[in-house]
This record gives C-alpha cells, sequence and structure tokens, in this order.
C-alpha cells in the first residue's frame, strides 16, 4: 500500500489478510471488494438451481455451466474438469477475451 | 457509487495524519490524500466522481486501499453488525485472585470492599475472615486444573489487607510451586497490599520468593492521610513511608509499583507521581479513580475528570519525551493503553473477569473477579467444584459488547468495552450498563494515548517493540 501504511500489530495482520496478489476472481472483478469470494453454485454450500433445473435437466439452470470455469477452475481448489490447456488445446480461451461478455465463445473440446 | 466512511477516529501525531479504525482497532499513517478522501466522507457520503472533482488526481488508488481496510465502503453496503461471538469453553484461566482475608487494618472511607457500596457484608456475612490454609490449597489445584494449557499461571493475593493472613500466604506460595512442578506449569505470584504490615520478615520473604509487590497508596502525606486511614482515624503515611522505602531497597527482583485511587479531594495527579517516584522511589505509579454510587462526597465529577485528564496528558507528553529518549518513565497508565493500542485489542467483553481471571473469595466461592468476591449474584462456582459454566456462559452472553448499544456509536469501543463491571454495578446496579459517566474521560485518554502512540510510531518505534513480548498476568486493582 502506498498512501496508507500500517502502524500497529492489526493494521499489518490486516495488510496482510487483504493482500490481493494470485486473487484471479477478485482481479476479474470492477471494482473494490472485500467480500470474501464464494464460489456461486459451490458444492460447499446450498444452491438450488445449479446442479440441476427443476425438470432435473441442464436446460434451465441459474447459471450457466460455464460459470465453473471461471469460479471453481479458477479461483477456487474444487477441481472442475477442463481440457489440457498445455498440451491438447493451448487454443481453448483464444476468443474469450474478458468472460463476462465472450463466456459463450467457449467451445466443448472433442479428442 | 456512493462511498462512505467507516467508524474511525482521525488523529494527528509527529506533523502527520493517523487513524484508528473501528472495530478492527487498526491504526494506519494516512497520506495527505487518503486523509483527505477519509476527511470528506466523514462529512457526507460521496461519489468517486465528486471526490474528483473536489480534490483533484487519480484518487481510485486511494479508494482500492481505504477500502481493502475498511476504512470506507459503499453506502449501500453497510457495516457488519458485530459479531457475537462468546469464547468457547473451557477458556483457560490466566489470573486467579485469591482473597486471603476480607478483613483490614485500615478503614479508608471510599473502600469499596468496606465503604457505604459494599457489596459483600464482611462484618457479619457468611464468609470466613480469613482464608483456610486448606481452602487456599483447594484453590490452587482448581488454578492449575483450569489454566488449561498454558505454561504459566498467575496467582495475586488480595484482601481486605492480604499481610493480615501472611501465614497462609507463605503456605499457599510454597504448595502453589510444589504443585505447578507436578503439572509442568510455572506459577507467578503477585499481591495487593497497604504496606502497614511490611515487617523485614515479610519484605525478606517477598524478595526471596521473587512476589510482584503493588503498594496501595494515595501520595504525599496530607493525600496519603485524608482517605487511606486507621480506624481511630489516624493516618497511614508515617507507617508505611518508611516501610516502602525498605521494600524498594531489599526486593529488587521485580518492579515495584503503587496503586492510587483519586477522588474529589485527592486529584492532584502530577505532584502525587512526583512524590511516589522521586521521593519514594516507586518504579512505577498507576492510578484509578475511586469507584462509588453518583452523589459520594468523594466520587469525581465532570469537571473532576476534566482536571484529571488535563494532568494525564501532561505526565503523558512527559512519558512520550522519556520513551523518545530511551528513558524509563514510571506512569503506568498511558504503558498500559499503549500495549493495548500497539496489539490492536478489540475487546468484546472490558477485562478478563469472568474469563482469564477470577477471583476467589475466603470460604472458597469463585466470583467474576476479586471486587465480587464472596457476592453470591456474581458466583460463578467454587474451586471445589470447578466453574459453574451454565452461570459463566450467561454471564459472557450477557456482558458481549454486542449487547451494549450505547456503546456502538463509541470509537472507543474497542479498548473501553463498556468499561469496569464493578464499577457499573456500584453505579448503576448492573454489571452489563456501560459507564455512562465516564465516556468523555475515556475518549480523551484514548485520544491522547494514540497521540503518544503516534509519535513513538515516528520518533522511537523500538520503544513499541517492547510490546511484542509475551502476554503477561491481567493487573488487578
Amino acid at each position: 500500500m502506498t498512501h496508507l501504511k500500517p502502524v500497529n500489530r492489526k493494521a499489518v495482520r490486516i495488510e496482510e489478510a487483504t493482500k490481493p496478489e494470485n486473487d484471479v476472481v477478485a482481479l476479474q472483478r470492477t471494482g473494490p471488494s472485500l467480500v470474501p469470494h464464494f464460489p456461486i453454485g459451490c458444492s460447499l454450500v446450498f444452491s438450488p438451481g445449479w446442479e440441476a433445473d427443476r425438470t432435473g435437466g441442464t436446460a434451465g439452470l441459474c447459471q450457466p455451466v460455464e460459470r465453473d470455469l471461471f469460479d471453481c477452475h479458477i479461483g477456487c481448489y474444487w477441481p472442475a474438469q477442463v481440457p489440457d490447456q498445455l498440451n491438447h488445446a493451448p487454443d481453448w480461451t483464444a476468443k474469450c477475451a474478458a468472460a463476462q461478455k465472450d463466456w459463450r465463445k467457449i467451445d466443448l473440446i472433442f479428442p | 457509487m456512493m462511498w462512505g466512511a467507516r467508524e474511525h477516529h482521525r488523529f494527528e501525531a509527529a506533523g502527520q495524519a493517523f487513524v484508528y479504525l473501528v472495530p478492527s482497532a487498526a491504526i494506519f499513517a494516512v497520506d495527505e490524500a487518503a486523509d483527505s478522501v477519509l476527511r470528506r466522507l466523514a462529512e457526507r457520503p460521496q461519489t468517486h466522481d465528486e471526490l474528483t472533482a473536489a480534490l483533484g488526481g487519480d484518487l481510485g488508488p486511494t479508494l482500492t486501499e481505504l477500502v481493502r481496510v475498511q476504512a470506507i465502503a459503499e453506502v449501500e453496503r453497510p457495516a457488519p453488525p458485530t459479531p457475537r461471538i462468546i469464547p468457547l469453553a473451557p477458556f483457560p484461566l490466566t489470573t486467579m485472585v485469591l482473597n486471603v482475608t476480607n478483613q483490614c487494618n485500615l478503614s479508608c472511607t471510599y473502600c469499596y470492599e468496606y465503604g457505604e457500596d459494599k457489596i459483600v457484608d464482611t462484618e457479619n456475612g457468611k464468609q470466613p475472615k480469613f482464608m483456610s490454609e486448606e481452602t487456599a490449597r483447594e484453590s490452587v489445584d482448581f488454578m492449575l486444573r483450569e489454566a488449561g494449557d498454558n505454561k504459566t499461571a498467575h496467582v495475586t493475593f488480595f484482601g481486605g489487607e492480604t499481610l493480615l493472613n501472611f501465614p497462609v500466604l507463605k503456605k499457599t506460595i510454597e504448595y502453589a510451586r510444589r504443585r505447578g512442578a507436578e503439572a509442568g506449569k510455572a506459577v507467578d505470584f503477585s499481591l495487593t497490599t497497604n504496606a502497614t504490615l511490611l515487617k523485614p520478615e515479610v519484605i525478606e520473604f517477598l524478595a526471596e520468593q521473587n512476589v510482584g509487590v503493588t503498594i496501595s497508596i494515595d501520595g504525599p502525606r496530607e493525600v496519603q492521610d485524608k482517605f487511606r486511614v486507621f480506624n481511630n482515624g489516624a493516618g497511614s503515611y508515617e507507617i508505611v513511608a518508611p516501610k516502602i522505602k525498605e521494600l524498594l531497597r531489599r526486593h529488587r527482583t521485580r518492579p515495584i509499583g503503587a496503586r492510587v485511587t483519586l477522588t474529589s479531594a485527592n486529584l492532584d495527579v502530577k505532584r502525587i507521581y512526583r512524590h511516589l517516584t522521586e521521593e519514594i522511589g516507586f518504579w512505577e505509579v498507576g492510578f484509578a479513580p475511586v469507584t462509588t454510587a453518583p452523589g459520594r462526597t468523594h466520587a469525581i465529577g465532570e469537571d473532576g475528570y476534566d482536571r484529571m485528564l488535563d494532568q494525564f496528558r501532561d505526565l503523558a507528553q512527559e512519558f512520550l519525551e522519556f520513551s523518545v529518549a530511551n528513558r524509563h518513565h514510571g506512569f503506568s497508565n498511558v504503558k498500559e493503553t499503549l500495549e493495548e493500542l500497539h496489539k490492536g485489542v478489540s475487546k468484546a467483553f472490558p477485562c478478563g473477569a469472568g474469563l482469564g481471571l477470577l477471583g476467589v473469595a475466603t470460604d472458597g466461592d469463585v466470583a467474576l473477579c476479586h471486587r465480587f468476591a464472596g457476592s453470591d449474584a456474581h458466583k460463578v462456582g467454587t474451586v471445589a467444584t470447578g466453574i459453574d459454566r451454565d452461570a459463566q456462559r450467561q454471564f459472557l452472553e450477557r456482558h458481549h459488547i454486542a449487547n451494549k448499544t450505547d456503546c456502538s456509536v463509541c470509537w472507543a469501543r474497542p479498548l473501553c468495552s463498556g468499561g469496569c463491571y464493578h464499577e457499573a454495578h456500584t453505579r448503576y446496579g448492573d454489571t452489563s450498563h456501560a459507564n455512562l459517566h465516564y465516556c468523555e474521560w475515556i475518549r480523551g485518554w484514548t485520544e491522547v494515548c494514540l497521540k503518544v502512540y503516534g509519535e513513538l510510531s515516528v520518533r522511537n518505534p523500538a520503544f513499541l517493540a517492547q510490546f511484542d513480548r509475551e502476554e503477561m498476568g491481567e493487573k488487578v486493582s
């Protein structure tokens, strides 16, 4: 921080606890926010409408299934299933410049 | 999006602006940009554009940092309510205050134990006047059981006049050392006394046994003799002064402090401090305003608190200059507050009473603290049967800072947390009442200490590093 300098021990702890580095999800957000990140539709929280729609299918979900790529795969420790971007599909997200706008452009991969 | 300031207290020290954030109790030095933003937002909520129009420049990074430490936030996002977290039981006992007697050879008119505001009848009540050796031993066992994983347990002997029961005190120390060693714990001892019974053999024992000593004394002769009198009304200065000097000469293993009670008739803080340090030789002096019901002649009124604050401020300034020069200064009130500011404590409860600190009455009843020892209404167990967990839990739930609506808008609550339960009980008849009669004083004093802290952080940060040391037992007064 450049405008604020921690002086007492609590301030030092707050600075350390709120260090933004490596927080990919935080970097994707617009504007500052300090609300703890909870993946939407995470299996750790009760979130009906995420795994299945009211018919038991996946067509009418509250969130597109692509949501987990940016939430579970990038921001969370939870292993979402994604293509091998190192070897097999390096250009998989090439058309997706801004996730909020372009998530539909991420296509299915067939081996 | 509208930005608004969250609770904070701005102060200046060493030509610089600082903020004390509430409730986190974090202290940040703020540069001009952050300071200007915070000051504008403290007046009224504003948008980023409004701020930029008024202050110019790129305020984005400044806002981000202020948001990050929760000094400001979007106005539609109100500060979360105070989490009402009750510490998990069993909470380890750090300090046990043992009231080895409820009798005293002085008759100080303001005394909370014997004066007009006493809680327990020590003359005709059910408690024995002196704690028996057996109860003291049981208490030690109780303490070691309740100390949990703590490596050190602190015993503070208290009274009445503690030394009236010197034989039991002696035996208790011996027993506690032995039992502590068996339990793999160090036991630390201290006591509070009026110094009238400090005979040479007592002094020898305290020095040899490394017992911490706090002397209750009010100051020079005419001050001391006003309230601290014997039964016949005779002053005690003549008797105690030479004994204290002898104690200070012989007992060099631990710093010996004086504990002064301030009353409406006794508010010359600086003069008392000079006398006790320079003429008597105390290492440190702590001051506490007398605990009374309102309206008592010795109760400190509003202007009295103002006078007290002025003198505390002067003495704190002196403390600061000494500390910058790495010299010892014995004004312990400021030191204790600086330690809490340095750690950034934000209290859910004003003190450790009923939690890490418990008082034991002469019959072995366990109370919130020594000031309530013997009171059935404030009993949380006995040394024989242990802590009454239900009573303890009920007490903690009822006294949590989240319940103190009066405190919810005060920036000094991380340190004060409503103030002394006993003071509240005496003043309002309710331990859970916030001590509203001294709010202005607390805020004034916290401000003084914040300024000293800010100055030290700039002029001698090494001084503050001493507060990073291990936790000590809680002070008792």
